[in-house]
């Protein structure tokens, strides 16, 4: 969502920003492997060749194995006789949710504790870093099957439970950097002219934590699509039979040796939109730093 | 150690001769020469000075000729160095290793950084002594020991055999020098190549330093090649010296020469921007104090001091143990009394570590403390952030190193309007004309307000500060060291700027500084302070021309003149420390007194001095 915000503020700020990122080869394919992930995604039933809940007779061999790809079913057809093509479209919706929504309310968390806890230090400094600290502490994975139990499993329960186990991380980064930028001399300064904490941590800090934000963020894009595909496979997450990247590769893994399509292709999903994040969130870290112009 | 004995005796001739020394640097414009075509020759037991300011290439003379520039960005692309006849250009890493510690060995400038911090002094020391001949240099642990203990005999460190189990931040940044100098002659080199070595210390520790190095020079005969910016420091070490500016030599002469009769423009002028301690003798006013400005300020005593402090005290606890309890505490200002007045400069002088630093900043509320301070008229005691906002219109400050006071991602016309936009001062048009005024009123264009800092060079970038500074019309403006990163070309104009700006404006200046003869252009009143305290205080004349306490005459005494006939200071026994700060909790800091010996001029003592 780090990503999303930094884009809305593109159009709004400096609109030259945008076009510096389409000059970017990277940057470009970047974006445009995101452009499609998003399309998908809100075009599903238009572009979707098949329904991805029909279980075709003839999607299964006689034997009763699913289908390679082919000219009929482009990536071919799951156990169950459905078109894996159709069923990755669809669950581009989730995976969005999961590894945009879900993973950026775990940034903004994170770093808004960081940030707090590092700046103000005193009891909030101990208070938030002991709960950060304790949050760290406990399986990520049972805590989310218990929030998950709590409440019914839903997609948006998910992503919630997702977001509330993922932002220990980013946490105790931007904590620790936090600390270190707020005793160096241009935070003093700022503080000399009367600046208050808002201004300080908005306009001054929170600049500087940008790169590692980024780089957190992207990366935690693959974590929490794989962390909901985990709590699917459990039985908790996206119910079956609504596909989502993750539990298309759980659905299919016992399967990998024979039907090696039905594993590789959703993984290659899941690391193209990833790798897509952190291309864009790369190129945005570079062009948002004045110091490191024209060094590209 | 016989070995090194052995070396010692086969190579008393140490002899370099550098021949047409030329150093590219790849920058994104293409190759870049930072040295051009530079030759001398260094003879045994000679000091070389290399002088030069920030920029001139002397830091990368020294690094290529130990091949150490950073590769694959710098490299020699022609020239010689003859060592023993044999050009250490060239010779191949693993040969060069041999020669690196052996016959030159390096001393850089910040000993914390070239200190392993993980490692103590007795393990570092050993490394260096045994680098050389495979495995331990084929040494006993005792050999090496009773060879460190030597050596930190050699650079006069006391208690050497506690020093080898203590860790470099137990050291004061003198000792630290001294150990890295040890280091340097573990292998007893025949020529050290010392770079800015005391530039990151205070001027006493300095003075021992200097004589430090003299003393091993002449008791071992080694050849020193010392790189430096202070001609002061030059004048009290050179046998020759070679100037240098943007990578070309302009001058190379023997060191009586270039003080008496500098042939090349530049030496004339890095020799004029000297400030020199005693300059100023005979005179009561700053330097550029123009005479209608000197006559407001000498007019019968101002009603009202801008700044009353009171028995300023800071103290900052130490916390330890498993509960995080204060376990001991740190003085760093005890009891400290001035006043300020309107268009006036009080300086407060002292070495690293007095508390002049935090005295600065407690009149901004910037840290903790007790006591009373009144600015303008209003007791700032207790004030919160918001409270304080309105006091800190009358009140500014400059820091040390102006890169790291300016925030590296804002545009530097932005970082000069924000504190007019944190005070909601101005707006629109009326903000951009007030901050294009600001730049042109510290001598810079308003057209560059639209850069990033890293554009600017360090004087500039002071300047920005100080525009910064300027921009809330302040009363008072705390100068924290504001010159001490500047060359002294440079440093020169920035302390004729902030006196311009004085006389035009009656802003009154808290400047704060290591430097002697800064502080005697500069300045109106001076307080000199030792250890958290005044030990004196009074006009520039009574302080200059009448020191009264032991410290301000040593301090004085410290400073490196720039006149080589001067006759070079005797030889230190034993380094001495600044005694420590921190004391435990319980402790009451003795009482001590003022005595006005005449016109305001104060000299506090301890009971028992």
């Amino acid at each position: 969502m780090s990503q999303t915000v930094a884009e809305t503020e593109t159009h709004v700020a400096t609109p030259s920003v945008l076009a510096r990122l389409l000059r970017r080869p990277l940057a470009l394919t970047g974006l445009v492997i995101i452009a499609v992930v998003v399309l998908a995604a809100v075009f599903a039933p238009w572009l979707a060749p098949y329904d991805p809940y029909e279980q075709f007779f003839e999607g299964l061999t006689i034997e009763g194995a699913p289908l390679p790809p082919s000219a009929q079913f482009w990536f071919g057809t799951d156990l169950v006789g459905r078109d894996l093509f159709s069923r990755l479209i669809y669950g581009a919706q989730t995976s969005l949710i999961i590894g945009v929504v879900a993973n950026g309310i775990a940034v903004v968390i994170g770093s808004a504790v960081g940030i707090s806890a590092g700046y103000f230090r005193g009891w909030a400094d101990t208070v938030l870093m002991r709960f950060t600290d304790l949050m760290m502490a406990f399986p990520a994975l049972l805590l989310a099957i218990v929030l998950a139990a709590i409440f019914s499993p839903s997609l948006w329960i998910v992503a919630m439970v997702i977001a509330m186990v993922n932002w220990v991380q980013i946490a105790r980064v931007t904590y620790t950097e936090t600390r270190s930028i707020a005793e160096r001399d241009f935070v003093v300064a700022e503080r000399a002219m009367g600046a208050g904490a808002g201004r300080i941590l908005f306009r001054h800090i929170l600049p500087h934590l940008l790169s590692t934000i980024i780089v957190w963020a992207t990366l935690g894009i693959a974590t929490t699509v794989l962390l909901e595909a985990t709590l699917s496979f459990l039985g908790i997450g996206v119910q079956p039979p609504i596909p989502s990247w993750g539990n298309i590769i759980f659905e299919n893994q016992t399967y990998f040796t024979s039907a090696p399509w039905l594993v590789f292709i959703p993984g290659a999903a899941i690391l193209a939109l990833a790798l897509a994040f952190n291309l864009v969130g790369d190129a945005l870290r570079d062009i948002l730093d004045p110091t490191q112009q024209g060094r590209h | 150690m016989s070995k090194a004995r052995a070396m010692q005796q086969k190579t008393t001739s140490g002899l370099l001769e550098v021949n047409g020394l030329t150093v590219q640097v790849a920058t994104p414009a293409g190759a870049r020469t930072v040295v051009d075509d530079l030759s001398f020759t260094l003879e045994g037991g000679k000091t070389l000075c290399i002088a030069g300011e920030s920029g001139s290439g002397k830091s990368m003379t020294a690094l290529s000729l130990m091949q150490l520039l950073p590769k694959p960005m710098a490299r020699v692309s022609a020239g010689t160095a003859k060592l023993d006849g044999r050009d250490i250009l060239a010779l191949p890493e693993a040969e060069m290793r041999q020669v690196r510690g052996r016959h030159i060995g390096m001393i850089f400038q910040e000993p914390m950084t070239s200190l392993n911090p993980v490692l103590t002094i007795g393990k570092q020391l050993g490394g260096a002594i045994s680098a050389h001949g495979g495995m331990r240099g084929g040494l006993s642990d005792a050999a090496i020991r009773a060879r460190a203990l030597e050596l930190l005999d050699q650079v006069q460190i006391p208690e050497p055999a506690r020093r080898l189990k203590q860790f470099p931040h137990e050291l004061s940044g003198g000792m630290r020098q001294r150990v890295v100098i040890a280091m340097a002659l573990a292998q007893s080199p025949q020529i050290l190549i010392a770079d800015e070595p005391t530039t990151a210390l205070d001027v006493t520790v300095q003075a021992q330093i200097l004589a430090l190095i003299r003393k091993l020079q002449a008791d071992l005969g080694i050849s020193v090649i010392m790189i430096t910016h202070d001609m002061g420091v030059v004048a009290e070490m050179a046998d020759d010296v070679l100037v240098m500016q943007h990578g070309r030599m302009v001058e190379h002469s023997p060191a009586s020469v270039i003080f008496s009769k500098p042939r090349h423009p530049y030496t004339q002028e890095l020799l004029a921007a000297v400030p020199r301690l005693g300059e100023m003798t005979g005179t009561s006013a700053p330097k550029r104090m123009s005479d209608d400005a000197t006559a407001s300020v000498q007019t019968p005593a101002p009603a009202e001091p801008l700044v009353a402090v009171k028995d300023l005290t800071v103290r900052f606890d130490i916390k330890g143990g498993i509960l995080q309890r204060p376990v001991q505490r740190v003085h760093a200002v005890e009891g400290v009394s001035f006043d300020i007045m309107p268009g006036e400069t009080l300086s407060l002088v002292g070495e690293s570590g007095c508390g002049k630093s935090t005295t600065g900043k407690a009149l901004l509320n910037l840290i903790p403390w007790q006591g009373d301070i009144r600015v303008a008229g209003r007791e700032t005691r207790g004030l919160g952030a918001s409270a304080m906002r309105p006091v800190l219109r009358d009140v500014q400050m400059i820091f040390q190193d102006p890169y790291a006071s300016l925030d590296p991602r804002m545009r530097v016309g932005d970082l000069v309007a924000e504190p007019l936009h944190i005070h909601g001062l101005a707006s629109g048009s009326e903000l951009d004309d007030r901050v294009a005024y600001l730049f042109r009123r510290v001598g810079l264009s308003a057209d560059q307000m639209r850069r990033y800092p890293h554009e600017f060079s360090g004087g500039q970038r002071q300047r920005i500060c100080i525009a910064r500074a300027l921009s809330l019309s302040p009363k008072l403006i705390v100068a924290d060291e504001s010159v001490a990163a500047l060359d002294v070309s440079i440093q020169a104009q920035v302390l004729d700027l902030l006196q311009d700006i004085q006389n035009e404006t009656g802003m009154s200046y808290l400047f704060i500084s290591h430097d002697m003869a800064v502080v005697e252009q500069i300045s109106h009143r001076v307080a000199v302070m030792y250890m958290g305290r005044f030990v004196e205080m009074g006009s520039r004349a009574q302080i200059f021309e009448n020191p009264q306490h032991d410290y301000t005459k040593k301090l004085m005494a410290a400073v490196p003149v720039a006149d080589p006939s001067r006759p070079r200071r005797a030889f230190m026994e034993r380094a001495e420390d600044l005694p420590s700060p921190v004391h435990e909790l319980d402790y009451t800091p003795p009482l001590q007194a003022a005595r006005d010996i005449g016109g305001g001029h104060m000299v506090w003592e301890a009971a028992g001095r």
